[in-house]
């Protein structure tokens, strides 16, 4: 493949920050990434993804912080002088230039020669399928093709670093997916090195060699898929990974890691993931897919059990998805191999494995700031 | 830095300095990139000479000059350097055209934008000669207010065919008079100041998503309803907007006062003034006088059209928020 | 004229189906129109013919030989045409009109198209106070401003120049031309400039090569509505002008209030024709570039309408 990235061994952000008047939009990320590596940023919308990667692009001045390519300082460069490629969320493209001359705009800025920028912009269409719409204005393409005229005026730079903004948000589902394993397929041809915004945890999931979870701002974790999915360092995290059943309870037993809570006529055991004692307040995480529907006949897992009555049952293709209501009034999300009447009363079960037992603040209260510790209060 | 200090401090601390001094430009530099200050706000700069130079200075000199009267002022209406302002307050034929102003410039506006709600409302969907339509109402505008005059002092003079006409078809037995006099600047501000007016509206209410209309319609909501109830609240910045744009219109009219009102009567406007002292008297203190009186003036009715507008929604005109 | 229908009984219409004959069938309804309908439309044509009858009783007027008491004019003649030429020094005003025109139009699009930008894209200390101080000078009586500014002009000796002419009239251009490009570069995606950053393009470039070609239309049009502007300002620029810097407006005035009861009638008004036909051509070419709603509005005309 003529189009190659271009290398560094890694890029180091260290403590990076960027605050817009006096609100903090980013604080404090540190990050070390290694060439070849896929990251994904991700974060509910405001978490301060995009800023870090605007940061990160030279677009927004940093407030605090610096930024190292192999040891060298890059924050204070110009965004124009990094070498490194974006895709944006809404594609970006020159409205007044055709394909070609979209994805030959960059080459032309670095002044490389006619002939090289016809073969390097050849390729990149083939790259990317697009060579019979070359010579029309991004106006007359699909959503989807124009994503794909973005992707190539990135990658056809061989930039050292390619950023993507939500690059698929705003795609249908299906192209979604489609695209989703044509980046992934791109990255990995080529080598790039790739930082990747999103809000959808699935598409970083499946995409993704490490995952940066943020939350106002802050770094919450980052770890693997496979980290992140099974062991969530807080509730947020769980949360957004898809802990859909977060419950309020009081511990009642420890052993170890092993830990009982009770509340709301409920008894469970499950894994404590932050020091827990007797008495504490947490905030259990349960995936719907680890709280299943007992089927007749089937045993319960490390006695776990709690009955509830069925509210809603979804066809989910091999399983059904179904919402149940406890006799103390928690409304809970699960799964069952068979289809359960509504209405009727079934009997839970969960592994105390998958039950996962957090402190039910997010951060010490001593790291907080004034304000949010007063929110905290008025949330309790 | 320099030779001398560098002989004294070791390498060590030389570094040391270097980037304790590197850091804090650094932050100096984040800290104003916080605030959004940079280079690029040098672009910004031409048009702050402009506006210092041709409107804040001149502006702030005629302010000043307000109160250095001429003499014969002084002599006249006392009060030091106030005379100029007891004179405006206190000689009727300058305080008057306050009053002949209001009296003409008010109901203008007003009239020019109430009528252009509902022809606006009628015009908003697409036909068949709308461009052509909305042209011939530019053309009025482009026109401006001398030559409105000279026309209208042909067509509605007591010779022009407008009398003709109505004496023809035997609607009246007198030609009326319509030209040099309140009628005649009325009719020439109508002129200009309709199409301007109904212009604005229309693209308000272009703004104004149908959708939401429609959805008041599928809540029950009956044309009044919808009138008073969605389109007019989210029109209301547009209307104020216009009112005020039409106002000022009409409030600084000069030439067609002269040429086809009453001068020294019923059209002697706060203008016609202001030049008079400028032009003819060579008095410009009280010429400034006359002219910050017209801005205070103007800024009072603004001022109560914001609070009418307030009173009525706080927001975007819906569209694109 | 069109007083009535300000009256509380205007139907309103209906919110018109997107494509035509979508909602009703074809024929129906279309032919009996509301009573408020026909009101309306009968205000537009008063107007219409109230504006018509003034535009050619200046032109009837301009080629008659004497017209008083009569429906037409008795005899047609072109000799007012050569008359105001040669006493009122056309060609001088005419140039005079052109060159303040085009000056004004340059240096407020060069001046007032950078402070565009900013105020569009970005957010910086006291934004809004100087955004209102901008906007003053739009919202202000000319007359106001006008007469301190024309007193420094003939202080510092410029009275009655070109230069004063010109510099009196950018004060309320170079407020227009940030009012209408603002809204113009804010439709402009920023995240445009910010890929051609990342594709390795300066600000120069960036400028150049993605900003300006975009820009051209907005600025086109805001210089057609200056041109409009400056060649029909009248307060302003008759508060600094004298013989030599008239421009066309104030000449016609001058010759309608000179002393003796003013020029002939007819004078003016071939005079008045020919500002007329100049601003119809001005006005051909303007609505090649801008929706007429542009001339007054910053809003842009929405094209689902």
């Amino acid at each position: 493949m003529a189009i190659a990235a271009g290398t560094f061994d890694t890029l180091e952000l260290r403590g990076v920050g960027r605050s817009f008047g006096g609100a903090t939009a980013l604080a404090d990320l540190d990050l070390t990434v290694r060439a070849g590596e896929f990251i994904a940023l991700l974060g509910p919308s405001g978490c301060g993804k995009s800023t870090a990667l605007n940061c990160l692009a030279g677009l927004l001045p940093l407030t605090h912080g610096e930024i190292l390519i192999d040891g060298e300082r890059v924050d204070t460069v110009a965004a124009e002088k990094r070498g490194f490629g974006m895709v944006f969320q809404n594609y970006a493209l020159f409205p007044h230039l055709t394909v070609e001359k979209n994805i030959a705009f960059g080459l032309q800025m670095r002044g490389v020669a006619k002939p090289e920028i016809k073969r390097r912009v050849g390729e990149a269409l083939e790259l990317v399928k697009l060579e019979q719409h070359a010579k029309k204005l991004p106006g007359q393409l699909s959503g989807g093709q124009q994503q794909r005229v973005a992707i190539a005026r990135a990658v056809v730079l061989e930039p050292r670093l390619v950023l993507m903004d939500e690059p698929l948000s705003n795609l249908d589902a299906k192209l979604r997916l489609e695209m989703r394993t044509e980046i992934r397929r791109l990255h990995q041809s080529l080598g790039l090195t790739t930082i990747y915004v999103t809000h959808d945890q699935e598409e970083a999931l499946s995409m993704a060699d490490r995952l940066v979870v943020l939350r106002e701002g802050r770094v919450q974790q980052v770890g693997t898929p496979e980290e992140l999915h099974n062991a969530p360092v807080n509730w947020h995290v769980a949360d957004f990974m898809g802990y859909r059943n977060l419950i309020d309870l009081e511990v009642s037993a420890v052993a170890g890691n092993a830990v009982t809570v009770e509340g709301r006529g409920l008894t469970l055991r499950g894994t404590a993931v932050d020091p827990a004692a007797v008495g504490d307040h947490v905030r259990v995480a349960i995936r719907p897919e680890d709280l299943t529907v007992v089927s007749p006949g089937a045993p319960v897992q490390g006695g776990n059990t709690t009955s509830a009555r069925v509210s809603v049952v979804e066809y989910h293709g091999r399983e059904f998805a179904v919402g149940v209501m406890t006799p103390g009034g928690l409304a809970l999300h699960v799964r069952s191999d068979h289809a359960p009447r509504v209405g009727s009363t079934v009997e839970l079960t969960a592994d105390p494995d998958r039950v996962r037992v957090y402190r039910a603040e997010l951060e010490d209260p001593s790291r907080m700031s004034v304000e949010e510790r007063e929110l905290a209060e008025v949330r309790r | 830095m320099s030779a001398p200090t560098a002989g004294r401090g070791t390498p060590a601390a030389r570094r040391g300095g270097r980037a304790a001094r590197g850091k804090s430009t650094a932050s100096m530099r984040h800290r104003l990139a916080e605030r959004g200050v940079d280079v690029s706000l040098l672009m910004l700069l031409p048009a702050l000479v402009f506006a210092v130079v041709l409107f804040i200075y001149p502006f702030s000199y005629g302010i000043g000059l307000t109160f250095q009267p001429t003499p014969a002022m002084q002599e006249q209406w006392g009060a030091g350097i106030w005379s100029n302002y007891v004179a405006f307050f206190r000689d009727g034929f300058i305080f008057d055209s306050v009053w002949i102003t209001m009296r003409l410039a008010l109901p203008v506006a007003l009239f020019n934008v109430l009528v252009s709600i509902p022809v606006a409302f009628k015009l908003r969907h697409r036909f068949r000669g709308k461009k052509a339509l909305t042209t011939l109402l530019v053309l009025p505008i482009t026109l401006g207010t001398v030559l409105t005059a000279q026309g209208l002092l042909i067509f509605a003079g007591r010779q022009g065919w407008l009398n003709r006409f109505l004496l023809e078809i035997g609607v009246i037995d007198q030609p009326l008079q319509l030209v040099n006099n309140y009628l005649g600047v009325m009719f020439s501000l109508i002129i200009s100041g309709f199409p301007f007016a109904f212009l604005l509206i229309s693209s308000y209410l272009s703004g104004i998503d149908p959708s939401i209309e429609a959805a008041a319609k599928t809540m029950g909501a009956d044309w009044k309803q919808r009138f008073r109830r969605i389109t007019l609240p989210l029109l209301a910045p547009g209307l104020a907007t216009t009112f005020i744009l039409t106002f000022v219109l009409a409030f600084s009219v000069f030439p067609s006062a002269r040429l086809v009102g009453d001068a020294s009567g019923e059209t002697r406007v706060m203008a016609l003034m202001a030049y008079r002292a400028f032009g003819e008297l060579l008095d410009y203190p009280m010429a400034s006088t006359i002219a910050v009186m017209m801005g205070v003036v103007e800024l009072v009715v603004i001022a109560v059209v914001l609070l009418w507008r307030s009173s009525m929604y706080k927001g975007s005109t819906g569209g694109k928020g | 004229m069109t007083a009535h229908t300000t009256a509380p009984g205007v139907d309103l219409p209906l919110p018109e189906p997107r494509r035509k004959g979508s909602s009703r069938a074809p024929g129906e309804k279309a032919l009996v129109a509301a009573p408020s309908t026909w009101i309306v439309w009968a205000g537009v044509a008063a107007f219409f013919v109230f504006l018509l009858g003034i535009l050619t009783s200046v032109v009837v007027d301009s080629f008659g030989r004497p017209w008083f008491d009569t429906w037409l004019p008795e005899t047609a003649t072109a000799e007012w045409y050569s008359g105001a030429w040669d006493r009122f020094g056309m060609a001088e005003v005419i140039g005079v009109t052109l060159v303040v025109a085009v000056s004004v139009i340059v240096l407020s699009v060069l001046i007032g198209v950078p402070a565009a930008y900013l105020l569009a894209r970005r957010t910086f200390p006291l934004k809004r106070t100087i955004t209102l101080l901008f906007l003053l000078p739009v919202l202000m009586p000319p007359i106001t401003y006008g007469i301190p500014l024309a007193t420094v002009m003939y202080n510092i000796g410029l009275g009655r120049t070109l230069t004063a002419v010109i510099l009196v009239n950018l004060v309320p251009s170079v407020p227009f031309v940030i009012m209408t490009m603002t809204p113009f570069i804010e439709q402009i995606n920023p995240t445009i400039e910010n890929a051609a950053r990342m594709s390795g393009a300066s600000m120069r470039m960036v400028f150049q090569r993605i900003l300006l070609p975009l820009l051209v239309p907005g600025i086109l049009a805001a210089s057609v509505l200056v041109l409009v502007r400056t060649v029909g300002m009248f307060e302003l620029t008759y508060l600094v002008s004298g013989p030599g810097s008239d421009t066309l407006v104030v000449a016609i005035y001058r010759a309608m209030t000179a002393s003796g009861g003013g020029e002939a009638r007819q004078l003016v008004s071939s005079m008045a024709v020919v500002y007329t036909v100049t601003m119809m051509v001005i006005l051909i070419i303007a609505l090649r570039y801008v929706s007429p709603t542009q001339l007054v509005a910053r809003v842009k005309d929405s094209r689902e309408d």
